[in-house]
């Protein structure tokens, strides 16, 4: 009867296709040749030849047919289909990865199929005794037997009982051959790596086990990229060491400098009274802008940093004016940077204060010119002559609080950093930021290389950006500012009109679509930098003829008059931006309306063209500007270094560079003769004693 | 960036300033999907915004299972009517190299441009003529798009994977740059069909990860400093500006799957950059 049930078993197996077969070799074979038994099943497989007889001898064994519906709890559970790639894996050495391989096909029924990986893990652990296996793995098999072929469930249910019967006494025997090849497999598939001291077995179930957890589409497509995963998440377990480590540090220091930004309120709150906290709300109301709305407003025009770095800059500038004098503040915008970006604060300090290092600066430089004087005086004294060449007179740069230096502009690299404190801007260095386009790199102290030198680093050039570009791009809606009428027009204001304005208080407010439509309905209300580097013309030929100590009281009056004609004047101040300069037939500026849909609440949008990434908005009354990119002007053309200066010509040669010739023997026999002439002269006249005088 | 991930791609990239407003997000939103399923792309990608002077150009990208195929783009001046653009050919580059300034914003615009030709006639007598060649926009913007596609546009190294049959797919597994590596250059990719890999050499070539180092990595990229390279959010960021086209910003937040590029901006080349450096 078990013969005839497994010789049933030999046949059907054989029905099926040799897919079944090389599974039964694999059990068959150990018992044959115990000694490659330590090598693995894998040796056997090689010569499937001669493992085909094999099973006529298992056959006869009652246990070793158990056994091998035993090891089809393994090999068999895969319907029909999947069976070509079983086979295909146990042609290579991996006869045992059958057993994973079940646990994926069970993969669509998820009841049975998670216990699989479980059922073998403790078959593993008990591999040792053989019944406990046995029980094990053979109840998965009838499930899948009976699901997957017509002809099996006869022989499933003979062999199932038959599994079951002989069972105490198959414990009792020794263990089966086919247990034995599992055992084997398994052992092969145990053994650890030398270099990582992993093993395949583990490795196979920890990607079973994160599929199963995790559940992918398309597992199989995947399953490389998934077991690498496994592999890398192994290595990447954290070992002992003696130092943390230190990978996340900056990420940490950030964190705290911007809690600061979060706390400070609160502890303001905490450490004063309300009155107090009052008067400094109500302060910080005048001088703290509201970023918030204008950010909302820029948000609406498609502009602007994000919602959360918004804010942190508002909590940044809100310290700038708890720790600083501040009387006014506004957030300019943000440069780019290679390394770092800047975010620049455009504030107005309180009076009184600031003064003493500008002071300072002007002793410097009174000192300097003081030196350059004395030299000069030494050097015409000295007979040989020196260089007469005298560098260009370094126009002076403006007063704080006045044209270019009119405000004061902090940065810093990211909100919760300190905010540095840029210098106020020379014309000089404002003229030649004008011939070269750099990139910002970030850091303050970077030097700046660039053909016409730049005096400075990169806080010099930085500041004069920033001063370019507002005088360029700072515009509001016409009649928001008027010029002021209480403060005394002072004399400057005759040359280059007046430089000061306020708002208007009057002020109704403009149709925003009368904003989009006419430029004419924004105007300038920071100063034109003139070509000199200067908001206010300053005169350079007077004070030159000081230097030199020449008639002062002439040059005084007459200074002015000549030089009046060469005066360079810009746009005054509320210029309407209609009347800038075109750029190549690109109007400088584009107006939108931020909404096309809702046109009755949206607001109008200025972008330059000129400075890419300066913008302004307006809702008629509200207005702000705002600037964003990397700080360099646009053209059409590529920029080009400026030309060479012009090479010095050298001295004409007049008669102050030739010498005549040497006197010849005629000229000096000629000389001779004319001075004996005269000689005879002086001697006839010897009593006229004024002549003589004459002559010496 | 991706059309799915469109919210928190534009919030990541907001850092240079560029961004959309709320009407033209939601407008993307909706549109982009049905984009994807007229044109049955398999992803699609907002690609970013032209800036024109009287109205702004708004480009997304249709990308089919191959990653690498070649990408159909599509333009829209509102949001939600979108047009196929033609593919670029050579000659449209050649065309279009003459053309400078900022874009108009009408797709039907064309520049003039006179040329000068010499024609022999029959008396062998060169002769100079002013040819006017008109260029439509439209082929600039092709161009154009297509120019700044093969040079910046960049994915973090192992967000593709070929596929052993030779298809280049999404990565599903990838999980984001380790945080030493995302401050390399050399992590990223041109998400573009390699040029550069077949000359290196055998040496090179020994390092690479067949499945996934199959693309040009940018540390080559010339010259040398073109990206500028920024951890920001304190390291939770890091965000790569293209200096060779300004305007183009690509994304990543390490160890996740967010990354992404956009490009605002004109257009137009920066070929200042060597004197900018």
């Amino acid at each position: 009867m078990e013969d005839s049930t497994s010789l049933g078993q030999e046949t059907e197996n054989q029905q099926l296709g040799e897919a079944a077969r090389p599974g039964e070799e694999e059990a068959a074979a150990p018992p044959r040749d115990p000694g490659p038994q330590s090598s693995g099943p894998w040796e056997a497989e090689r010569a499937p030849d001669a493992a085909e007889p094999r099973p006529g001898s298992s056959r006869t064994r009652s246990p070793g047919s158990r056994g091998r519906a035993a090891g089809h709890g393994a090999v068999s559970p895969p319907p029909p289909q999947p069976r070509k790639p079983l086979r295909a894996l146990a042609r290579q050495d991996l006869g045992a990865a059958q057993q994973p391989d079940g646990a994926v096909s069970g993969a669509p029924d998820a009841g049975t199929a998670l216990p699989d990986p479980l059922g073998l893990s403790t078959d593993e652990k008990a591999s040792a005794s053989g019944s406990q296996s046995r029980e094990d793995t053979s109840p998965p098999t009838q499930q899948y037997r009976s699901s997957s072929t017509h002809s099996q469930p006869k022989e499933l249910r003979t062999g199932n009982a038959q599994g079951e019967d002989p069972e105490p006494g198959a414990s009792e025997t020794a263990p089966s051959t086919l247990e034995i090849a599992v055992q084997n497999a398994k052992g092969y598939l145990f053994q650890a790596s030398s270099k990582t001291g992993l093993n395949l077995y583990d490795h196979l179930s920890n990607v079973l086990t994160k599929i199963f957890d995790e559940r992918p589409e398309n597992a199989v497509d995947i399953i490389e990229n998934i077991s690498q995963k496994v592999k890398m998440a192994h290595f990447s377990k954290k070992l002992d060491t003696l130092q943390n480590e230190n990978e996340m540090l900056p990420t940490y220091e950030i964190a705290e400098r911007q809690k600061a930004l979060f706390l400070q309120g609160h502890l303001e709150g905490a450490d004063q009274e309300l009155e107090d906290e009052i008067d400094l709300f109500s302060q910080a109301e005048n001088s703290l802008p509201n970023v918030m709305e204008s950010a909302f407003y820029f948000e609406q025009a498609g502009l602007g940093l994000g919602t959360d770095e918004t804010y942190r800059i508002f909590l940044a500038l809100k310290q700038l004016t708890d720790t600083h004098p501040v009387q006014r503040c506004r957030f300019w915008g943000k440069i780019l940077g290679l390394e770092m970006n800047y975010i620049v604060a455009e504030v107005e300090i309180r009076e009184g204060e600031d003064e003493e290092e500008v002071e300072e600066e002007d002793v410097a430089e009174a000192e300097e010119r003081y030196n350059g004087e004395s030299e000069a005086d030494k050097d015409e004294e000295d007979e040989l002559p020196k260089s007469f060449y005298k560098p260009p007179q370094a126009i002076p740069k403006e007063e704080s609080r006045t044209g270019a230096n009119k405000y004061v502009y902090f940065v810093c690299n990211e909100p919760g950093r300190p905010w540095v404190k840029l210098p106020s801007v020379t014309p000089a260095q404002i003229v030649t930021a004008r011939k070269i386009k750099k990139f910002f790199t970030g850091r303050l102290d970077a030097p700046i290389v660039s053909y016409p030198p730049f005096p400075g680093n990169e806080s010099n050039y930085l500041r004069a950006q920033i001063a370019r570009i507002s005088a360029g791009t700072h515009v509001s809606p016409l009649g928001f500012y008027q010029f002021g009428e209480e403060e005394g027009e002072e004399e400057e204001d005759v040359e280059s009109g007046r430089d000061s304005f306020e708002e208007n208080p009057d002020f109704e407010g403009i149709q925003v679509i009368d904003l989009v439509e006419s430029l004419s309905n924004w105007v300038h209300h920071v100063q034109h930098i003139l070509p000199q580097g200067r908001c206010t013309w300053f005169n350079p030929i007077p004070k030159h003829e000081e230097e030199e100590e020449e008639d002062e009281e002439k040059e005084e009056e007459k200074g002015e008059e000549p030089d009046y004609v060469e005066q360079e004047v810009g746009p005054p101040l509320l210029t309407p931006i209609s009347e800038d300069l075109e750029i190549q037939n690109i109007p400088a500026w584009t107006t939108r309306l931020s909404s096309s849909l809702i046109p009755q609440y949206a607001t109008a949008v200025l972008r330059s063209n000129l400075w890419p990434g300066a913008y302004a908005f307006s809702t008629g009354k509200k207005f702000e500007n705002f600037y964003v990119g990397w700080g360099c002007k646009y053209s059409v053309d590529n920029y080009t270094p400026p030309v060479p200066p012009p090479v010095y010509q050298e001295y004409s040669s007049g008669p102050e560079i030739t010498e005549m010739d040497d006197p010849s023997v005629e000229e000096e026999q000629a000389f001779r003769a004319a001075q004996e002439a005269t000689e005879l002269a002086s001697q006839d006249n010897e009593e006229s004693g004024e002549d003589d005088d004459d002559d010496n | 960036m991706d059309a799915e991930s469109l919210l928190l791609s534009l919030e990541l990239a907001a850092g240079s300033g560029q961004g959309l407003s709320p009407d033209r997000r939601a407008a993307l939103l909706t549109s982009l999907l049905l984009v994807k399923r007229d044109y049955r792309y398999d992803r699609v990608l907002f690609w970013g915004r032209i800036l024109g002077i009287v109205a702004d150009y708004y480009i997304a990208q249709g990308l089919v299972e191959d990653q690498l195929a070649p990408r159909k783009t599509l333009y829209s001046l509102n949001c939600m009517e979108w047009s196929l653009l033609p593919p670029a050919t050579e000659e449209m580059a050649a065309q279009v190299a003459v053309v400078k300034g900022r874009f108009m914003g009408d797709p039907s615009h064309e520049y003039e441009h006179t040329e000068f030709q010499k024609t022999t006639a029959e008396g062998e007598k060169t002769f100079e003529e002013d040819v006017v060649v008109h260029i439509k926009e439209e082929t600039r913007l092709v161009s154009v798009i297509d120019q700044i596609d093969k040079a910046v546009a960049i994915i973090p190294r192992g967000a593709l994977f070929k596929t052993p049959f030779g298809p280049v797919n999404v990565n599903r597994t990838f999980e984001g740059l380790p945080l030493s590596e995302a401050r390399k250059l050399s992590s990223y990719f041109h998400f573009r069909e390699p040029v550069g890999l077949k000359n290196k050499t055998l040496l090179e070539k020994a390092d690479l990860d067949p499945s996934l180092d199959f693309l040009d990595s940018l540390e080559y990229d010339i010259p040398k400093g073109s990206w500028s390279i920024q951890m920001e959010r304190g390291n939770s960021l890091v965000v790569l500006r293209s200096l060779l086209w300004p305007g183009l910003t690509f994304f990543h937040s390490p160890r996740t799957r967010n990354h992404g590029y956009i490009y605002v901006g004109t257009g137009e080349k920066n070929m200042d950059l060597p004197f900018m450096l």
